[in-house]
Parts: structure tokens; sequence; C-alpha cells
């Protein structure tokens, strides 16, 4: 009834030593910072994998309108379904997080950061809170931090109100300052036109964990892991039907076997990668390899044994979907709606292959249509099921094709 | 509304905005800590918050409206979240859902006529891994079985009043 450490592996965080990566930006000009994060290829770990020194770059370079300050957001909103990394990671090593952040700000020239933590999370906050004040005693937060002369950077938390949508950066943004979180247009991105429209660096937390590695050891170790086109490791979050579920530290490239096998779950019937906004791989696929080049994710795997009805699968992810839509744009709002109800035929045996074939498309539609990553990416998960176990699903129509 | 009730209520969002400051950005942190002290968000304490930071009232209304955890109508003393997304439904969500309803006598979207408990789903909590997940007001419980709700329900009641926090309808 009481939670408990969902850490599995020993995770390479355990062996930095404290501040060492914050030591190590202290003594670099920001741009060689920059240049160490661009050498060691990280890519974002929240899911969308674009490359961190690249996105620093632009922040660096944008100007700052007369009066305007820069700004470094965490990103904790975490709540892509059968994702909880970023919670073990808040929990245990909260000061590799914020000393990421401190080295952000360092980098791009901000002095103000922001943890934007989701409001399911609120217990985890007098923890966090307790950390900030330590960091600031420390003179690791504050005034001419670590007593480097005019760099000042300190953190403040704010708290999501229970909206998935709100991990999307720019809604997190509008959510930052007081709106609805529902996502803008992009261009302009946050680098530029961010919180309260000063140029803005929205990171992951295991993003800004690994930075702070990153300046402790060197790109180049960083990316001796991982393969050519992702480097270095990654946490993962696992659920569902296996043993041991919990939280895995793997070096991307890993394939869905190798992992399955890590964590009790070798004779799974089907693999959801990346949580509901991902894609489902049935056990022909296994060999496939966990990487931004093959399956990308953000780190949620969920396991299905295989006893599984997988069109229930699909049906809770599209519930999800259409409790989470913002409703700002059609084809995501209306849409999602639409392939409940035809996921709801299929259930109940009355969906022709005419009918489905319309749903197939208005996915189609959906993903290239809506506004915002969550309804571009909320039909894979339906269309990937469709695909590789029709057989299962189309067994109970009634109208024969 | 009594006109002290009303005087009170206008005092303490008063504070709040002294505390938070009068930019828009201010609005959500004050709007969280008005729905911690108060279980809802009356259209009062919309309309004096509004003219506090100088926003029409419509613009707190769309604010309030939009999340999960901001509410207008009055919510229970303790709040039940129970994730109802895949993994904690693999893990056997359904049970646990039907035995809260049972022993708390209400279903999902309601609250007990005494004001006490209020019973919802929440998606995904990052409990997953320890599924069936259930936050309560601020407190998470894991690997929930149906046996445990009752015992769940009673730590609430004992707490009530020592822990709860003080509940005044705005
Ligand atoms: C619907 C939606 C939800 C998202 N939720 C999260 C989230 O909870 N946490 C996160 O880090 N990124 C989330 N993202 C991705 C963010 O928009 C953004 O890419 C990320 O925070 C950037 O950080 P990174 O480059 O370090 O990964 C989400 C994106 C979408 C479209
Ligand atoms: S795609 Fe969905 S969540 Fe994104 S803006 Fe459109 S309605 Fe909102
Ligand atoms: S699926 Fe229930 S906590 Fe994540």
């Amino acid at each position: 009834m009481t939670p408990v450490s969902s850490k599995k592996t020993p995770f390479t965080f355990d062996s930095i030593e404290p501040e060492s990566g914050l030591k190590a930006a202290l003594g670099k000009s920001r741009a060689d910072i920059i240049a160490e994060i661009s050498a060691s290829n990280l890519r974002g770990r929240g899911g969308a994998g674009f490359p961190t020194g690249t996105k620093w770059n632009l922040a660096a370079a944008a100007k700052v309108p007369p009066g305007g300050r820069k700004f470094v957001v965490c990103n904790a909103d975490e709540g892509e379904p059968g994702t909880f990394k970023d919670r073990v990671i808040l929990t245990e090593y909260a000061d590799l997080v914020f000393e990421g952040m401190t080295i952000a700000g360092l980098a791009i020239g901000a002095a103000d950061g922001i943890l934007y933590l989701r409001g399911e999370y609120l217990y985890l906050r007098p923890h966090l809170e307790g950390v900030l004040a330590r960091r600031r005693a420390a003179n690791l937060l504050g005034k001419n931090v670590a007593g480097r002369d005019g760099f000042d950077f300190d953190i403040r938390i704010q708290m999501g109100s229970g909206a998935y949508v709100c991990g999307e950066e720019t809604a997190l943004i509008e959510s930052l300052e007081g709106n609805r979180g529902e996502p803008r247009n992009r261009p302009p991105f946050p680098v530029d036109t961010g919180f309260d429209g000063q140029p803005t660096v929205v990171n992951n937390v295991e993003t800004l964990a690994w930075v702070a590695c990153i300046l402790a050891r060197s790109g180049q170790w960083f990316k001796s892991a991982g393969t050519a086109k992702s480097a270095g490791f990654k946490l993962f979050s696992v659920s569902g039907d296996c043993t041991a579920p919990g939280v895995y530290e793997f070096p991307l490239g890993v394939t869905v076997q190798e992992l399955l096998d890590k964590v009790g779950g070798s004779g799974a019937k089907a693999v959801q990668i990346g949580g509901a906004s991902g894609h489902c791989i049935p056990a022909s696929e296994f060999s496939r390899r966990i990487a931004f080049e093959d399956i990308a994710t953000g780190g949620s795997i969920i396991v299905f044994g295989p006893g599984r009805d997988m069109l229930t699968v699909a049906k809770n992810f599209m519930e999800f979907f259409v409790e989470e839509s913002c409703g700002q744009c059609t084809p995501c709002r209306a849409g999602n709606a639409r392939l409940l109800e035809g996921i709801e035929m299929l259930e109940r045996g009355e969906c022709s292959m005419a009918y489905l074939r319309e749903l197939l498309g208005l996915c189609e539609t959906m993903q290239v249509a809506s506004k915002c990553g969550l309804g571009q990416s909320s039909p894979n998960a339906f269309m990937s099921i469709l695909k590789h176990f029709r057989d299962e699903i189309m067994g109970r129509t009634a109208v024969a094709h | 509304m009594l006109v002290g009730q009303q005087q009170r209520l206008s005092d303490e969002i008063r504070g709040l905005v002294e505390r938070y400051g009068r930019q828009r950005n201010a609005l959500i942190p004050i709007l969280q800590e008005l729905h911690a002290a108060h279980a809802s968000i009356s259209d009062f304490a919309m309309q004096v918050v509004a003219d506090e930071l100088g926003i029409h009232p419509s613009e707190v209304y769309g604010v309030v409206t939009f999340y999960q955890f901001l509410r207008r109508e009055s919510q229970g003393r303790f709040v039940f979240r129970l994730c109802r997304t895949i993994s904690c439904d693999l893990a056997g969500k359904a049970r646990v859902a039907r035995q809260l309803e049972n022993d708390l006598g209400i279903g999902f979207g309601q609250t007990s006529a005494d004001g006490r408990f209020s019973l919802e789903w929440a998606s995904c909590l990052g409990m997953c891994d320890q599924g069936p997940a259930l936050l309560v007001n601020e407190k998470v419980y894991t690997r929930v079985t149906p046996e445990q709700v009752h015992q769940i329900i009673e730590e609430c009641k004992a707490t009530f009043g020592a822990h709860a926090r003080q509940v005044a309808h705005a």
C-alpha cells in the first residue's frame, strides 16, 4: 500500500561525484559548456529527442528584449502513461537535476529556473523544496553561485493542476503564464519566445540529470555508450505483465527482447513503447532496437502477456486521449471521440471493413492536421494494434469482408 | 454567502495576491491555494481574484474549468482519485473501483452527502509499476487491493479533524 523504490538497476548517476558537473562548468566559457553538450550528442529524454546542444545554442544566441531575461524550465509534468522515471529521479537524484538546471542557466545566460511539477506529484514538493533550501544555503543557488562573480541563479517550483497536455512545452509555458494549458503554434519556438515572451530552454528532468553527468565526465564519455545516432544511457519505466517492473537503465540501442529478458517479461505477446502516444510492437519484432533511429521513446515500456486482449488495450489508450485532449483543434477533439466510438463498434462486432478503412483515413488526417503532438500521435497505438492484431480484432466483426 | 464570510474570503485573496503578486502568472498558484483551502473555487472567489489581478472574470473561469484539479463545484474533504490508465487496468483497477464505490457509497464523479468524500478517475499517476494506484488528496497508495479499500477509508476518517485541511465552503 505504501510506495517502494522503483529503481531496479544501478544508475550511472550513482557514480557521479556530487556537484562535479557544476564545478567543471564554472571553469568553462559558456560556449565551451554548450560545445561539451553538443559533443555528447545528448538528445532530449522527454520523448521528442531534440539535440540538447542545438537547443541551448539557439537559446544562448537569442536576443533578449530590453529589460527581459532568459529562463530555464525543467519539465516535470511526466504524464505519458507508463512513465515514472522522472518521479524516481526527483525522489532519489534531485540534486543532479538542479545541478543540470544551474548549468543550463550558466550556459544560456539565465538567472531564473522553474521546475514545473505535475499536480499528482505534490507529495514530492516538500522534499524538493528542502533540497533547494539546502542548495541555497550552500551557495549552489542564489547570488554569485559557487563563488562565480556575476552568476546569479535560483529555482522555484510551480505546480501543475492535472492536465496531461501541459507536458507539451508550449502548453506548459501557457500554464506557467496563468492561462489554460492550450498548446501554441510553433514556430516561434520557446528558445525565442518562451515564458513571458522571453528566450526559454525547456528540458526534461532526465535530460538535465544527464547534463550534469556529461559535464562531470565528458561528452566523449557519454557518447561511448549507445549507438551512433542515439548516444548514451536512458532510463526506462517498465510496467505491465512482467515479474520485475520498475525503472531500468540501458544504453540506447537495446533490443526489445534484451529488455524483456531483464525485466522478466520474456513470454510477452506485445510491448507498447512510448506510452499511449507510442507504438505497439508484436513479438515478431522484438529484435528491433529502442533508439531514435528505430523505435524512439521517452522511456515508457508496457508489457502485454499472452492472454491480453489488444482491442481493450487500444480502447484504454483512446479513452485517455478523449479525456486529455485540450479540445482546441477539431482533428484531435472530434477525431479521438470518433476513434473511440469505432473501437466500441469493433468490440461489439459491428464495424464493417469499409468503416474501418474510414477510421484509418481519419487517423492519417489527425496525424497531419492536429495542432500539437497529442493529436498527431494519439492514433499511433490504435493503428499499430490494428496492423499487428487484426485477426484478433476482426474476428469480432459481424460483417463479412 | 454571508457578508462576513465574503469579507474573510476577500481578505484571504488579498493576502494571496500580496504573496504571489498581481501579474497574470500569479493566477494559477493563487487558485491552487484557494482550492486547497476551500475544496472549490466559488464564483465570488473568481470575481475577487479577477478584480485583484485586473483581468476579466471569464479569464479566471476559463482557467478554473480547464484544469482537473481546480473545481467550481465543491469537493469532499478527501478526494479519492483512482488511476484508470493501462498499467493499473492490467493490475486490476476494476475491482478496486467497485469496492471504492461500495465502501464510499458513491459513484465516480460524486461527492458523499456529508461532504467528506469525493470519488474520481485519474489519468496515469506515475506509479505504474505498483498499480493499482490511488491518490487520496496528496497521498499516494500503491498495489491497492479491494480488501484494503476499507482500511484506507478508515485512515481518512481517523485523520479527519487532525490532519484534514480545514474546509470553509467559499
Ligand atoms: C502531449 C505531450 C505531452 C508531453 N509531455 C511531456 C512530459 O510530461 N515531460 C517531458 O519532458 N516532455 C513532454 N513532452 C515533450 C515536450 O514538449 C518537450 O519536447 C520536452 O519537454 C523537451 O525536453 P527534452 O528535449 O529534454 O526532452 C510532451 C509532448 C507532448 C506533445
Ligand atoms: S492536438 Fe489535441 S491537445 Fe493538441 S492542440 Fe489540438 S486539441 Fe489540443
Ligand atoms: S497507469 Fe496507473 S499509475 Fe500509471
